[in-house]
């Protein structure tokens, strides 16, 4: 029966090319590994260096693979697939990992926590998080999770002990550890739920599980039965990595505890790959699980409720947070809830696509406005990791005018403020969510939206409207952050400007 | 449409820009003192462009003209590509308010020449950067024809207003201004929703019709099949049960825009904001804000709400103009009890703008045509009034009228000019004030849609106008001088703050005595409009 293939059967079939950026980058890193070893103290910065050139290799790998013009390519069996969906994301994960190494360099030397393994770590996420964004199969998307998420336990807990064994900070180990095991625990609803539809449909493949879930539905099989439990369990699954209400218990905590670029980092890496693992599970897996006949997808009322509660919740809790980095870890949690709005719009069978690309659209605002926001945060930060606190960039403007002018950018893009990035990604949500009819929803969701104006605004009158009581510490970022900061802001201004980068960006994704 | 491809409204809408570009990279100590002159050469160059584009201007066009149109993006919104573009032109409205856009911005730059703010708050190159984006966002608002690019004109307006009250403005300030910024950000972002709704379901988001593409404000107005436009494009199997104000699309679509537009103007009971911004913003902030800021509402609403939705004004009109009846005598009634003379000037707003929102909702000719002349004199008789009570502020620190008195007698030519202003904004005939007040009060007596009562109770509020405002004049400029300053100096008005006033004192008499040139643009215009309406 079964005849082991030729070596050009093998690669036809496997079709390695197309999996290139993820490979190149993991391959790189395994690379990194040795020369980071091999290397002395005194070359400590080769490994920064080499993580930003194996970012741009794969970039430009990414590059060639996915033109737009090439409609998408299966790899590897079936298991993952080369779309312009992955060719996107790849490309916000890979700008995100390069702003937070940019970071990190002198936020790691300042706590005098630098090691090397730091960026291998987050090289090694970042192309689990890319393996996430193509995988189109369940197996594949439990294993690049993992991937994706072990280097970020150990990266949320890097601040625990310095370089000359001391103790340094109790909360960064709470982080790594909390993190861990909600993280462990999440993982299992994933894999009982992908269990689940295996028992329903035989087969873990999402466009084989799209094609045998009409059938299923049709009948009145126990397999309809776990079919909906397994995709709830996978919706709770994803739902935790992407944080949203109820499985965000863990956002503020780990957030605040660990180093600040692991934060950046986490608040969208994991983010996008778990939106995109979960937009592929339920539109290109999922979207035809329909228990009324011509109606929306049986998922979509769930999705709904899910964005309600955390538009509600992330952007209310934000309010009275003191501290920076929790708020902007509440307001990470209200920004999932807006992209959740994109996915419960994706349940409408004619609008998937444009609430695909809406969601897309929305991630890649995110990502630079919250990276931007946090490497200012962590540029003011001290070394102690104390001085985040929302009292300590009064006076900001005064201080260092470039950098609050920034971050009034970044502000006024989170709260959705037109010429912002934030603003296009919005309005895409927004007119998806019309188009599906969820009027109720999008006036939940601009409503919260003036509530969110309401602290980022703060952030923006204590930098320019007050004056600070206490000197403000000495300005200690080296210039690798201000080009982080300086990246961030340019994708935020630019596409909030050329509103139309941004649709043609996504004008060819299409999952369902 | 001349070589460059670029429209005059094009060229006159992005010169602000220019000047803000300029601004940028000027830096350095010798640089500094150059500031205020280089956003002043650009407001009055904007000025100049705008005076051009009225040259050019065709009053008896009833198109839309200096049109521009390019595609900006496309966006797909399920089945349907739907093109959002840069859609610019005037109509006689458009171009009457461009300039007084344009006129108020030099006057506005002028009379913080003589300013101290920036003794004591510094930074004065981003006070000069947020004014030019002002402008630009000011009359993004007023020439695009285009759903999406005017939300974000419309939008953007907010964020430099909001630093100019936060960073240059009085003791209250960043209360005030963060108040204004979420007050109008909540009425806006529901507009968002409806004009989300209306290009989604109409299939463009242009207004007018431009380049084989019909534009939603044209499809409305040719509307001849069953019902109303927005019910034949609205979900099926709606009922009517409810009745036609809370339960039909279109009703709800009028209020997501109007709420927006109420809060902008403010009618009342929104109006809550306006008091706080107004007092603590710095004088040409207010300036602008009851110059120009106040009538992108009203404008909002004449554009957008009477074009879009003619059934649903209609059905509402009753009900807005008698919120705007009880704006005008609630306005009045409280301008009268201040202590505080630019609280007192703020109120007065209120109670202006109620007349305006009466005339148009009279929905005839006489009526918006009234409403859209007392738009631009209100801006120039209460941005006068700004003017006047903040140059006081210079001299006397103080906004009290209990502490002022006799400054007539010390300043002969400022409380000459200071009756003039007053007596235009209490409307004496002869005067800008009075063409706009009767006019309105023409309409709705005219109306078919309102009743005599409004009439009556709206002149109610002409009378109350001249209560409020001889009160603060009697209190400020007559009687003893109660602190003098301690030099004669002081007494004197600079160039720049004589400057000022010269475009203010001609245009009021202009306007007074020769309205027919204002009337002649506006004819066409409004015509289109009261078209809808006539039964």
């Amino acid at each position: 029966m079964f005849e082991s293939p030729t070596i050009a059967e093998f690669l036809a079939q496997s079709n390695l090319a197309s999996t290139l950026p993820a490979t190149l980058l993991l391959t790189w890193t395994l690379i990194l590994v040795l020369v980071d070893l091999f290397a002395g103290d005194d070359r400590a910065h080769w490994t920064p260096v080499m993580a930003c050139v194996g970012l741009g290799i794969s970039f430009v790998a990414n590059l060639f693979v996915y033109s737009p013009a090439e409609s998408e390519q299966i790899a590897l069996y079936g298991m993952f697939i080369a779309d312009a969906f992955t060719g996107f994301l790849n490309m916000v994960i890979l700008v995100a990992t390069l702003i937070a190494v940019l970071m990190s360099w002198d936020y790691l030397n300042r706590a005098d926590i630098h090691r090397g393994e730091y960026y291998i770590l987050a090289l090694i996420s970042s192309a689990g998080a890319m393996f996430m964004v193509a995988a189109n199969d369940l197996i594949v998307i439990f294993v690049a999770l993992e991937l994706l998420s072990i280097p970020l336990y150990i990266l949320a807990a890097f601040r625990s002990i310095k370089n000359d064994g001391s103790e340094l900070s109790l909360k960064s180990e709470e982080s790594g550890m909390k993190y861990f095991i909600l993280g462990a625990f999440s993982s299992a609803f994933l894999v009982f739920g992908a269990a689940l539809v295996y028992g329903a449909t035989g087969t873990t493949n999402l466009p084989q599980i799209f094609s045998l879930v009409g059938g299923i539905v049709g009948g009145t099989s126990a397999a309809a039965f776990y079919l909906l439990i397994g995709a709830a369990l996978l919706l709770v699954g994803l739902g935790f990595k992407v944080a949203v209400v109820p499985f965000h218990m863990w956002t503020p905590d780990v957030y605040e505890g660990a180093p600040t670029p692991v934060t950046a980092f986490m608040s969208v890496t994991a983010k996008v790959g778990g939106f995109a693992a979960l937009l592929r599970v339920l539109v290109s897996g999922l979207s035809v699980l329909v228990l009324v006949e011509g109606g929306a997808a049986a998922w979509q009322t769930t999705a709904t409720i899910i964005a309600i509660l955390t538009l509600v919740l992330g952007n209310f809790v934000a309010i009275s947070q003191r501290n920076l980095k929790r708020m902007l870890a509440y307001s990470s949690i209200a920004h999932a809830g807006y992209i959740m709005v994109a996915v419960a719009a994706a349940g409408t069978a004619n609008v998937i696509d444009a609430a695909t690309q809406s969601a897309l659209v929305y991630m890649m605002a995110y990502m630079f406005t919250n990276l931007g926001a946090f490497a200012v945060v962590m540029a003011i930060e001290r070394e102690d990791g104390s001085g985040g606190n929302i009292d300590d960039i009064t006076g900001l403007a005064k201080t260092r005018p470039l950098m609050a002018m920034a971050m009034t950018i970044f502000m006024l893009s989170l709260t959705g403020i037109p010429l912002t990035a934030g603003f296009v990604g919005k309005f895409m949500v927004f007119a998806s969510a019309l188009q599906a009819g969820l009027f109720g929803l999008a006036v939940i969701g601009v409503l919260t939206s003036v509530v969110s104006a309401f602290y980022y605004v703060r952030v923006v009158v204590n930098m320019y409207l007050r004056d600070s009581a206490v000197d403000l510490q000495p300005a200690l970022e080296t210039p690798y952050v201000r080009w982080a900061i300086n990246i961030a802001l340019a994708g935020t201004m630019i596409f909030g400007i050329f509103y139309p980068l941004a649709t043609n960006l996504v004008g060819m994704v299409s999952i369902a | 449409m001349d070589v460059t491809g670029l429209s005059l409204t094009t060229i006159t809408l992005f010169l602000p820009m220019v000047g803000l570009a300029i601004l940028l990279f000027m830096n350095g100590e010798t640089q500094k003192a150059n500031l205020k002159w280089v956003a002043f050469a650009t407001s009055v160059v904007t000025f100049v462009a705008s005076v051009l584009m009225w040259i050019n201007f065709d009053p008896g066009n009833a198109e839309l003209q200096m049109v521009q149109r390019n595609t900006w993006a496309e966006v797909s919104l399920g089945e349907s590509v739907i093109n959002v573009s840069y859609f610019v032109g005037v109509d006689g409205i458009s171009m009457l308010l461009v300039l007084l856009t344009t006129f108020i911005m030099p006057i506005s730059i002028l009379g913080s020449f003589g300013s101290h703010i920036f003794e004591e708050r510094g930074r004065e190159k981003l006070y000069y950067i947020f004014l030019m984006l002002l402008e630009w966002s000011m009359l993004g608002v007023f020439v695009v024809h285009d759903l999406i690019i005017f939300y974000v004109f419309w939008e953007v307006t907010l964020v430099p207003m909001y630093f100019l009250i936060g960073i240059w403005g009085s003791e209250e300030r960043i209360y005030a201004a963060v108040k204004f910024f979420l007050y109008t950000m909540a009425g806006s972002i529901l507009m968002l929703i409806a004009i989300l709704y209306v290009g989604n379901r109409s299939g463009t988001f242009s207004t007018y019709s431009a380049g084989g593409d019909v534009g939603v404000i044209e499809r409305v107005h040719n509307w001849d099949g069953e019902g109303t436009y927005w019910d034949a494009l609205g979900p099926e199997g709606e009922s009517e049960d409810g009745g036609f104000l809370f339960n039909s699309v279109e009703s709800w679509l009028f209020l997501g825009f109007l709420v927006a537009f109420a809060i902008k103007v403010p009618i009342f009971p929104f109006h809550s904001w306006l008091p706080d911004a107004h007092v603590q913003a710095p004088t040409a902030g207010s300036v602008i804000l009851a110059g120009v800021l106040l009538k992108m509402g009203t404008y909002g609403i004449v554009r957008f709400n009477l074009n879009l939705f003619p059934e649903a004004t209609v059905a509402w009109a009753p009900t807005i103009a008698f919120l705007g009846v009880v704006g005008i005598i609630y306005g009045a009634w409280v301008s009268y009890a201040q202590d505080n003379v630019k609280k007192l000037v703020a109120y007065s707003s209120v109670s202006h703008l109620g007349f305006v929102v009466v005339g148009i909702f009279a929905l005839n000719a006489q009526g918006l045509q009234g409403a859209t002349l007392q738009m631009v004199n209100h801006g120039i008789s209460t941005g006068g009034l700004f003017l006047i009570v903040g140059m006081l502020y210079e001299r006397w620190h103080t906004k009290e009228m209990a502490d002022y008195g006799g400054v007539w007698k010390m300043m002969p030519l400022f409380g000459a000019i200071s009756l003039v202003i007053s007596l235009s904004s209490m409307g004496l005939p002869g005067l800008n004030g009075f063409i706009g007040e009767f006019t309105i009060l023409l309409g709705s007596l005219g109306s078919e849609y309102l009743g005599f009562a409004f009439t009556l109770f709206a002149t109610l509020g002409v009378i109350m106008a001249a209560v409020y405002l001889l009160k603060m004049f009697q209190h400020v400029f007559m009687g003893e001088m109660k602190r003098p300053l301690s030099s004669e100096e002081g007494y004197k008005l600079t160039w720049s703050e004589k400057a000022a006033f010269i475009p203010i004192i001609i245009m009021i008499f202009w306007m007074g005595i020769q309205p027919i040139v204002f009337f002649n643009m506006l004819d066409v215009s409004v015509d289109s409009i009261v078209a809808l309406f006539v039964r």
